[in-house]
């Protein structure tokens, strides 16, 4: 095994008693990089080669040099006999929607392509002091807008790492596709609507959302605000605890974030789930839209090999001693897409009106005949399709003669969904739940340009994860087996308003209990590719 | 003005709010008008990717002052919301400001007006972020607009009435008054010119008993008290004339050009702005605790009005005269300080010699009275020299004028330049006979009848003395000395 693929804890382990060096740890993982990655994602080559179709391309900016004085930094530290903190030595890679001071912050956008932040977000800062090692910014949906990471202005866009010819879903594919390759141990996500959970569940990796204002979002170039939520990107679910245990806790730059005391995680990691009550809903078995073309609501069964896997997996913590609840409701399910498809827009397309060619950021280089028409062309040219289908239907739902009968309405419909949730978590209700288990997506994941450009069915990949931030509750996405074309599946654990605790404790007993099983053992292909 | 017409204004002011720091970063309050451009930017306040704002406790604490002194009702919850437009002044491309659920509504303000006292209702009082301001450049030919932040996220604090003003009159006693109230607070200096106090009339009129109300103009860039006032009375004159030709008024926004005197559209407005409000995300409700709103309720200090009403009760102040005190709290505590340091001087004479000559070398000097070298005790000392007579009147002028210099007593004064008044009878009677003497012809004309050359010989003693004699004494004196003569003669 080489040192990129262990796990963040083993790393941080040898480093700290110095029997490797976070030099030896970064150098492996960018010759990682160098072996799987391909070409980084750029502006202005629009064509990809087939060659490009064999390569993961997670990479919008790698900072390799600044990486190697941070590795540097933590080995003279060790030598000198200081703890440079619980991620010593750790390699991690950031989605490019985070500002770093220093580095380019792009959102995968054109118009912020040649944006270089003059601060560091504070998650990002809270890793780097904890002693990580940031390897460079990772490709994502532009702004964040998809579930596939196609719609980057970067270019060649990630690709699946299990199956190049997949998409590794989104928005943040580029955090769950490094990580599944080995090109850092951890990475910094975001999920507005299942943005982590998601293409964790399709890299194969574990991916959390943590409750809404556990993470400061300070320096997360924002999309829906109030549903925004950074979180861990990792391999395993002690991995994901450590990071969690690093970013999450009060900020001061951001008044949305919590003063609840954070707990210590990795203490009851250990506790098992004996005792603990996991609730199933039919609610999760199944997806509800609306055709676009006639207007009617479909309903549709999740894919059986994944509804399999989240079967499997209540047994297998049944066996551990959990009691299963049966047929738990969660009558406001369907609604999250369409109530999401309202809020999220009204408030990105607020968002995005700083960007304007006026202070930073792209501007259109041809003439203007004034403000208006800069505005327009700047704009115009510099946001890409998605940001603009996002603005316009935003504008339209927030006007003033619509805003009560969508955005107002959605918000009532967003109430209703955290109802649910209270429901199934009240101490003393009738279901006592300690998590809901479901499946993290309707399927696994999808080819490149298959659903890509129907936006209404994209946004339908996260019917399953949109709820947890609807309700603000957190949500763990965990590798649940592969399906037959050897793509991975994840399932997902919700818990209550702060029971990242639980969840982990959960997702880590359920971990170790399918340690042996076959799947286990097999790897993505770019990496599987290496060995040969 | 067309008496069968009436006008109703309503009035929303915009005041930045004196705390040190912005409304929602960490970066200094600075007096735009001087500081050099951009000084005080951080990545909040310019708006970059990625940052959040962060509620100034001390603006909210500003803003419940002045909502409390406005007698409005606080809402313990408020929202921030936002408020979306593009210009190049607005670095988010929306303001942060309140809407649905401000601060504070349903207040009131007791105002003086020169036709008595007036309650004008206040519809809301919310916080907001100030903007950047635009400079446009011609240079040779080419037109381009520089923005400076420095302005961009100051704390600003809204306040809207209710349509109560139906004069120039009533409007100018209206914004002074809320002037005065905001300086008493100390929240902000009032000084419309550096634009910290931001005054929009919303004017129309109607006919004499008409229920509905007219098409409003809102009348903007207003930059002193005398422009409100002749704007106002300029686009009521202007809006009557245009209906009384048969026109009808458009709504709009109008500039004043102080040069011309007149109004000029800058921009019709047919439909409402949309603004597509909604909550501020990023921001959690704002809630004041009850505590926190009684003790800064109690905090607060005297305000113009109840003062005003005090000071005439009090002291025996006729209304002009307590008003002229009160609009500022300075002078009013300067007034009351130096009454109770000079008990044995009655208070109207203190008043009057504030309004009177101490506001005269302020004008002069264009000094405030927090920054002149005079103090109560400095005041009292004077007035009671004159009180017991030690100086008259006209010495008194010259030995303030000299104190407002140099910050130097009445005593020292007086003393240093030998100005004390004369006022002993033998030294008077002494110096009246001189004068007698040396002047026999003139006597003689007087005890012919020539009355009025008492007058002269009034004046010679006087001089005599350089003005320090004690007028009412020597006029005594020699009244006594010529009726001596008359008689003996
Ligand atoms: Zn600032």
């Amino acid at each position: 095994m080489e040192l990129c693929d262990l796990s963040a804890e083993q790393i941080a382990s040898l480093v700290h008693k110095r029997e490797v060096s976070a030099r030896e740890v970064l150098e492996a993982t960018l010759n990682r990089v160098s072996l799987v990655d391909g070409r980084p994602g750029q502006l202005g080559i629009e064509e990809t080669t087939p060659d490009d179709e064999k390569y993961v391309h997670a990479f919008i900016s790698l900072t390799a040099e600044r990486a190697r004085v941070q590795a540097d930094e933590v080995d003279r530290r060790l030598a000198g006999g200081e703890d440079p903190g619980p991620l010593a030595g750790v390699p991690f890679t950031v989605k490019d929607i985070f500002v770093v001071r220093g580095t380019p912050s792009t959102a995968g956008s054109r118009i912020l392509a040649n944006f270089v932040a003059p601060y560091t977000a504070t998650p990002v800062e809270r890793m780097e002091q904890a002693g990580g090692i940031m390897l460079g910014k990772v490709n994502l949906d532009e702004f964040t807008y998809g579930s596939s990471n196609e719609s980057s202005a970067f270019i060649p866009t990630p690709r699946n790492p299990w199956n190049p010819a997949y998409v590794p879903g989104g928005s943040s594919g580029g955090s769950t596709a490094a990580v599944a390759a080995g090109e850092g141990a951890l990475s910094l996500g975001t999920d507005t609507a299942g943005s982590i959970r998601q293409p964790a569940a399709f890299c194969g990796v574990v991916g959390m959302k943590p409750t809404y204002g556990r993470v400061s979002r300070y320096g997360l170039i924002a999309f829906g605000s109030s549903l925004d939520c950074p979180g861990p990107v990792a391999r395993t679910v002690k991995d994901a605890t450590l990071m969690l245990s690093v970013i999450a806790g009060r900020d001061p730059h951001d008044q949305t974030s919590v003063t609840v005391p954070v707990p210590d995680y990795a203490s009851r990691l250990e506790a098992g789930v004996k005792g603990l009550r996991i609730g199933l809903s039919p609610d999760y078995f199944r997806i509800t839209f609306v055709d676009p073309h006639t207007g009617e609501l479909i309903e549709r069964p999740i894919d059986p090999e994944v509804l399999a896997a989240t079967r499997r997996a209540a047994d297998v913590l049944a066996s551990l001693g959990a009691e299963i609840i049966e047929d738990v409701p969660m009558p406001h399910t369907h609604y999250g897409i369409p109530a999401y498809f309202v809020i999220s827009r009204v408030e990105a397309a607020s968002n995005l009106h700083r960007y304007d060619g006026v202070k930073y950021g792209y501007r259109t280089p041809e003439y203007v005949t004034d403000l208006r028409d800069l505005y327009r062309k700047t704009r115009g040219q510099g946001f890409g399709l998605q940001p603009k289908l996002r603005i316009l239907m935003g504008m339209y739902v927030s006007a003033a003669q619509y805003s009560e009968q969508y955005y107002v309405r959605a918000l009532r419909v967003r109430s209703l969904i955290r109802r649910d949730f209270e429901t199934i978590f009240d101490p003393s209700g009738a279901y006592r739940l300690d998590a809901l288990l479901t499946p993290t997506t309707p399927t696994t994941a999808f080819t490149m340009q298959e659903v890509y450009g129907d936006s209404v069915l994209m946004q339908y990949a996260d019917e399953l994860t949109v709820p947890a931030n609807h309700a603000g509750v957190p949500g763990i996405s965990l590798p649940a087996g592969l399906d037959r074309k050897g793509l991975p599946i994840g399932i997902q654990f919700l818990g209550a308003d702060y029971a990242e605790a639980t969840l982990l404790q959960i997702g880590f007993a359920y971990e170790q209990a399918t340690l042996g099983e076959d799947w286990r053992k097999r790897k993505p292909q770019v990496v599987e590719r290496l060995a040969v | 003005m067309n008496a069968s017409y009436e006008p109703v204004i309503g009035l929303e002011i915009h005041a930045e709010l004196l705390t040190a720091s912005k409304m929602f970063c960490a970066c200094p309050v600075l007096d735009v008008t001087e500081a050099e451009p951009n000084r005080a930017v951080c990545p909040v306040c310019a708006g970059m990717p990625g940052v959040l704002p962060v509620i100034n406790q001390k603006a909210v604490e500003y803003a419940l002052r002045v909502a409390l002194a406005l007698n409005c009702e606080i809402f313990e919850t408020s929202i921030f919301a936002r408020k979306n437009y593009f210009y190049p002044d607005l670095p988010k491309g929306y303001q942060i400001s309140q809407y649905e659920f401000p601060l504070a509504r349903n207040g009131y303000l007791p105002v003086i007006t020169s036709a008595g006292e007036k309650i004008v209702r206040i519809r809301r009082v919310h916080l907001e972020e100030d903007t950047g301001k635009l400079t446009h450049v011609e240079d040779n030919g080419i037109a381009y607009s520089l923005v400076d932040l420095n302005r961009a996220g100051i704390p600003l604090l809204e306040i809207v009435t209710e349509p109560d003003l139906h004069s120039p009159d009533e409007v100018r006693a209206y914004a002074e008054g809320l002037r005065s109230v905001l300086r008493y607070l100390g929240v902000n200096s009032g000084d419309m010119q550096k634009g910290v106090l931001r005054i929009e009339p919303n004017i129309s009129v109607r006919k004499l008993g008409d229920e509905k109300l007219g098409t409003r103009t809102e009348v903007k860039n207003l930059n002193s008290f005398r422009a409100l006032e002749r704007a106002a009375a300029y686009e009521i004159e202007r809006q009557i004339a245009l209906l009384e030709s048969g026109g009808e008024v458009r709504q709009q926004t109008v500039g004043w050009d102080d040069v011309k005197q007149v109004t000029f559209t800058q921009r019709y407005k047919e439909t409402e702005d949309d603004y597509r409000y909604f909550p501020e995300p990023d921001l959690p409700p704002l809630v004041v605790e009850k505590s926190w709103i009684e003790e800064i309720r109690r905090s607060l200090p005297e305000l113009p009005y109840p003062r005003w009403k005090r000071l005439q009760q009090m002291y025996g102040l006729g209304s002009q005269e307590a008003a002229v005190l009160v609009a500022e709290r300075a002078v009013a505590d300067f007034f009351e300080d130096t009454v109770k340091l000079a008990p044995e001087v009655p208070a109207r004479q203190v008043a009057i010699w504030i309004s009177g000559s101490l506001f005269g070398l302020l004008n002069l000097s264009g000094k405030s009275i927090e920054t002149t070298r005079i103090t109560p005790e400095l005041f009292a000392g004077l007035l009671r020299q004159v009180e017991t007579g030690q100086i008259n009147q006209n010495t008194a002028k010259t030995v303030l004028a000299e104190m407002f210099e140099t910050g130097r007593s009445a005593t020292e004064i007086v003393t240093d330049r030998g100005l004390t008044q004369i006022s002993d009878e033998t030294a008077i009677a002494r110096l009246v006979s001189q004068v007698l003497d040396e002047n026999p012809a003139q006597v003689q004309e007087y005890l012919n009848g020539k009355t009025g050359l008492q007058n002269w010989l009034f004046g010679q003693v006087m001089r005599l003395t350089a003005g320090q004699a004690n007028p009412s004494l020597v006029r005594q004196e020699l009244n006594r000395q010529l009726k001596v003569l008359s008689t003996t003669r």
